[in-house]
């Protein structure tokens, strides 16, 4: 099997199983563990600032992957959105996300690195989680001047077999060979974001699965008792 | 109408020496925990003072608490759709140094020092980083016994409408500790705050508690209680407060701090209440009705009425027992001589107050205190404690509950005093605030002589009505998360694990060199 092969078309359903069927396991046996990990209440210098722009960056780059990548192609096509307006929007979102993400990001790796109460206190999963979400964005952030000149020749091929390969990973029917094409940069980055899914279940980014929407709806005052209710 | 059984405590501070033995007991049963070095769920203040953590009574700074915002309650840190918006950096949460940064000394130095001319120092380690710190500039008791500048002391919150100035005169400076612990609230700020919903009420007596597998570290908790009584493990980041003891409470046991109270300070009860009434009780337009309403929730636990609804809601006989014999019923309701501290936060809590009176006393005894025409209650307006301080902490500010709570107070001693000193009663004082013989005979009970069992009045919780399969919980302890009791973990785990040794010196304590006398015998 090629390297090209195990990367592209089995890589990406080890990560994806591991992702869920390790999230299962954790949230299931060990939910004491299975929380943000906030440090604030140490060093809360900046934080309000470093954590807001890093997690709407990281949120919104989520996002715009989904709906780039995942989303049916017809769907922006019958909301009248072309390939290639499609593809500049993915542009100045990336750019702008990416660098409120780099910019927020950089402060919490510095703060984790620098701060003597959080290098003392933090865990070398912390460290490692953090590099490597900077390293996929710095990744991400390197494809957007060949996603200009792809732009800029109104090539929107690139794009269209990123998403593609994307969709033949989720619909079960692998195509590595739509990524034999693209420049390089691409298939780094998306390595390292398959890792990101591979390593989830093991970090604290796990508090995502929980975010809690549901407080929105929720009555204030929570009661509980210990009645017997048979 | 619902009736609901509540675990409430009365402290009684004219009795509150300051000894903090509470605060040690409790920290060494409950909080002698990595990550929770810094966290008293029990800690004793210096009033003046700011207090622990540093001006915590300041809402506008720290926004815990309710307030009322077009005519509906609302968290004062703002609402749920706010508390998303801010969760990835809650402004309002305390940081360490607010507290202070936990430490302890290197004790291992004065044994391995090498020898010197000067005795060896052991230095200040902080628990958090492990290193050594140049000076230690906060602690949880910093201001105690008044210690400290005035400047410091005076930004108490408590000042509020008092021309503080003139209590920094030496012949005007007063003083009185203020033991606290989480308020066990009836409408809590932390767990409306909560957007996981770990923190949660018990039905059965009331204790708010932190559910430690659901809590997932939103921190919006630590900020929401305006009495900063949640604290956030910085080490396991979880939020953790106060537990109300309820493995001893359940058991018919007073609450450790309350166990170990060497003044006698604390009561133990439970008292009945019309949860239905829970809303529009600390929606009151006025903050100084807050005390009333809260008052007007509680319920008469000798009535006929009461008692039929109460047992339909699920209180068994052996509750509303204890409700008619609860100390906390008395002193709150009958005699009205407690309140909650801090009303005005509209959280409703459950920890009451008997306001301090000592040096009054004394000042009567040596005639410095004008009186009253019967020549025995002292004009409120001239007491030491100033009646607008105890006002601001305990009634929103209002003052005539707390006058009244102290003249029936005095009246008592000066009833008691007329037949002990002068060998026969005289009710004059009693007479002036609506009491009678047999309820100042009562009050000096509970008191002064303050027994055992007047003081603690605790139903069981009958869990062995509750459970199918007693060996099945068997081995639960208060702080206990999947395999958490065994330190047989390897630092290499699956999943983050939880560290539990906390942080000292590293350097080992040599053992002690053999040393010879001048005749060389080994000693």
């Amino acid at each position: 099997m090629s390297l090209m092969k195990f990367l592209f078309a089995v890589y990406p359903y080890i990560c994806l199983t591991v992702f869920v069927v390790a999230s299962w396991i954790r949230y299931d046996y060990q939910q004491y563990t299975w929380k943000t990990d906030s440090s604030m209440l140490l060093s809360k210098k900046s934080m309000v600032v470093a954590s807001n722009l890093f997690h709407i960056g990281i949120l919104s780059i989520f996002g715009g992957h989904f709906a780039g990548l995942v989303l049916p192609h017809g769907l922006w096509l019958g909301l009248g959105i072309s390939d290639m307006t499609h593809q500049w929007i993915a542009i100045i979102a990336g750019i702008i996300f990416g660098v409120m993400c780099l910019i927020g990001g950089a402060m919490l790796w510095s703060r984790r690195m620098f701060n003597p109460r959080i290098r003392a206190t933090g865990r070398k999963n912390d460290m490692f989680v953090i590099s490597w979400l900077m390293v996929t964005l710095l990744l991400g952030l390197s494809t957007v001047p060949f996603s200009i000149g792809h732009a800029n020749h109104n090539d929107p091929s690139v794009m269209l077999a990123l998403a593609d390969w994307v969709k033949s990973i989720l619909l079960l029917n692998p195509q590595p060979e739509l990524l034999e094409k693209v420049d390089a940069v691409f298939r780094a980055h998306i390595f390292f974001g398959m890792t990101v899914f591979l390593i989830f279940p093991f970090t604290r980014l796990v508090h995502i699965l929980t975010a809690p929407l549901s407080y929105v709806g929720r009555a204030y005052q929570i009661v509980r008792t210990k009645r017997r209710t048979v | 109408m619902k009736i609901r059984a509540q675990f409430a405590m009365v402290f009684n501070l004219d009795k509150c020496i300051g000894c903090h033995t509470c605060s040690v007991t409790c920290k060494n049963v409950w909080t002698n925990r990595k990550g929770m070095e810094y966290a008293w769920f029990n800690n004793v203040e210096s009033k003046p003072g700011i207090g622990y953590p540093k001006q915590w009574e300041d809402q506008e700074k720290w926004k815990g608490g309710w307030e009322k915002i077009n005519g509906k309650l609302e968290l004062k840190a703002g609402g749920r759709v706010k508390k998303i918006v801010q969760i990835f950096a809650n402004p309002n949460l305390p940081e360490i140094d607010d507290y202070y940064e936990p430490f302890s000394f290197d004790y291992a130095r004065l044994q391995n020092a090498p020898l010197s001319e000067a005795a060896p120092t052991a230095r200040p380690i902080s628990q958090i980083t492990g290193e050594k710190m140049d000076k230690v500039t906060w602690g949880p008791n910093w201001e105690d016994d008044l210690a400290g500048e005035f400047a410091s002391r005076s930004r108490d919150a408590n000042f509020a409408n008092m021309q503080k100035e003139m209590y920094k005169q030496f012949e005007n400076t007063f003083h009185m500790y203020l033991p606290r612990i989480c308020n066990h609230c009836i409408n809590p700020a932390c767990v409306a705050s909560c957007p996981s919903g770990a923190l949660y009420k018990r039905e059965e007596d009331g204790i708010v508690l932190s559910d430690q597998d659901r809590c997932r570290g939103w921190r919006m908790c630590i900020s929401g209680c305006p009495y900063k009584k949640v604290f956030f493990n910085w080490e396991s980041s979880k939020a953790e407060k106060c537990i109300g003891c309820y493995p001893r409470v359940e058991n018919g046991l007073p609450t450790v701090c309350s166990e170990t109270c060497v003044g006698r300070i604390r009561y133990n009860g439970i008292i009945l209440y019309d949860a239905d009434k829970i809303e529009s009780a600390a929606s009151a337009d006025d903050t100084q009705d807050l005390y009333q309403n809260h008052l007007d929730m509680f319920v008469d636990p000798f009535d006929p009425k009461i008692i039929a609804q109460a047992k339909k809601d699920g209180i068994t006989d052996d509750w509303i027992l204890a409700a008619q014999k609860s100390p906390i019923y008395k002193m709150a309701v009958e005699w009205k001589i407690a309140f909650p501290l801090h009303p005005e936060y509209r959280t409703l809590p459950m920890i009451w107050y008997v306001p301090p009176l000592s040096p009054v006393q004394s000042q009567i005894d040596q005639k410095n205190l004008p009186t009253e025409a019967d020549g025995v209650l002292p004009k409120a307006e001239a007491m030491r404690l100033p009646v607008q301080y105890l006002a601001n902490l305990l009634t929103a500010g209002k003052e005539a509950p707390i006058v009244s709570a102290l003249n029936r107070m005095i009246a008592m001693r000066s009833y008691q005093r007329s037949i002990h000193v002068d060998g026969k009663p005289d009710t004059r004082a009693l007479d002036a605030t609506g009491m009678t013989e047999d309820m100042a005979k009562e009050m000096y009970r509970y008191l002064a002589i303050a027994n055992y069992e007047d003081r603690f009045v605790i139903p069981s919780s009958k869990e062995e009505e509750r459970l199918d399969d007693y060996y099945g919980f068997q081995g639960q302890t208060g702080f206990t998360f999947g395999n958490a009791s065994s330190l047989g973990m390897t630092n290499n785990a699956l999943f983050p694990a939880r560290r539990k040794e906390t942080v000292e010196s590293r350097e080992e304590a040599p053992l002690a060199e053999p040393t010879r006398d001048a005749s060389g015998e080994q000693y």
